[in-house]
């Protein structure tokens, strides 16, 4: 049963997260920030952009791209140490591009992300955020099989 | 940069040098195991997000109560709860549409470049397409606010 449910195993599931929940809880303890992924898209649009609705993030802007910077250092120094080969999706990058559109859109209008509401919301027991999880979750998985039943792997 | 600012952007380097190390040792960083868990082959998924929490939980409690204020900063330690209004449905049920699609979302996004998954970008650069649209689809769900 077990194998069925996790063909992989769960360790280095449950190791990965402790590492985000801990990359979070480092940011906090130093700073009182508690970082969510999707802010740094408007945040960084605020360099670019004069409008209202970004400019309102200029005063965080400059330590998002740290993050970000540092979420995709921790990355590569991840790969390079334990992984055998860098990594290459087979997923197209049509598909890519207009899931990230779809994805910029409601992480903003959403107001949170997988980490912003997933970790961080469901972490405070943010009923909001609870909410968000449960409602893009049945929306991706909706999605998700769809896509398979088309048969578009992968 | 002064001192403060010079130390302040370093502890959210660190921060973000665990969290991205934690989305490529669980593989989240790959849209396939995003995509293998959203069609139900693979649910250890259920682990990165709860693990994280729960880690993210016993501190966001534990905190607040013991050390008081940040260490670097001194600022109170606090919750930050996001309202509740119908744009928490939409915008999340919009993103797990993207999410369902191409299976990846933004922290995992910028995980999987550091993986040397290059076509991500295009994600990415999606996301920031949707994240400069969305300025003018929110006025047509929330009336302007």
């Amino acid at each position: 049963m077990i194998e069925l449910l996790f063909p992989n195993g769960i360790a280095h599931y449950v190791l990965g997260g402790l590492f985000v929940g801990l990359g979070v809880l480092f940011i906090y303890f130093f700073t009182s920030r508690i970082p969510g992924a999707s802010t740094f898209l408007e945040s960084t649009l605020s360099y670019v952009s004069k409008k209202k609705r970004f400019q309102k993030y200029t005063s965080s802007r400059d330590w998002r791209i740290t993050f970000t910077i540092g979420i995709i250092l921790g990355a590569f120094i991840h790969t390079i140490i334990a992984r055998p080969d860098f990594f290459t999706t087979e997923v197209s990058t049509l598909r890519l591009f207009i899931g990230g559109i779809l994805v910029g859109i409601g992480t903003r209008i959403g107001k949170g992300c997988t980490s912003g509401h997933g970790v961080c919301g469901v972490g405070s027991l943010s009923k909001t955020s609870f909410i968000a999880v449960i409602t893009f979750l049945i929306a991706a998985i909706i999605t998700a099989q769809t896509v398979q039943f088309f048969g578009v792997m992968p | 940069m002064n001192l403060d600012r010079a130390k302040f952007h370093f502890v959210v380097l660190i921060g973000g040098l665990i969290f991205g190390a934690g989305l490529s040792i669980s593989n989240m960083s790959e849209p396939e195991v995003v995509l293998s868990f959203l069609q139900f082959k693979d649910f250890g998924l259920i682990f990165v997000m709860f693990g994280a929490a729960m880690v993210t939980g016993i501190g966001f409690q534990l905190l607040p109560k013991t050390i008081h204020e940040s260490v670097l900063t001194k600022e109170e330690l606090g919750r930050r709860v996001k309202s509740f209004d119908k744009k928490v449905v939409i915008g999340g049920t919009i993103f797990g549409i993207g999410w369902g699609l191409s299976g990846i979302c933004p922290g995992a996004a910028y995980a999987s470049l550091g993986t040397g998954n290059l076509p991500i970008i295009s994600a990415i650069a999606g996301m920031f397409v949707g994240a400069y649209l969305q300025t003018y689809i929110r006025p047509l769900v929330d009336g302007g606010k």
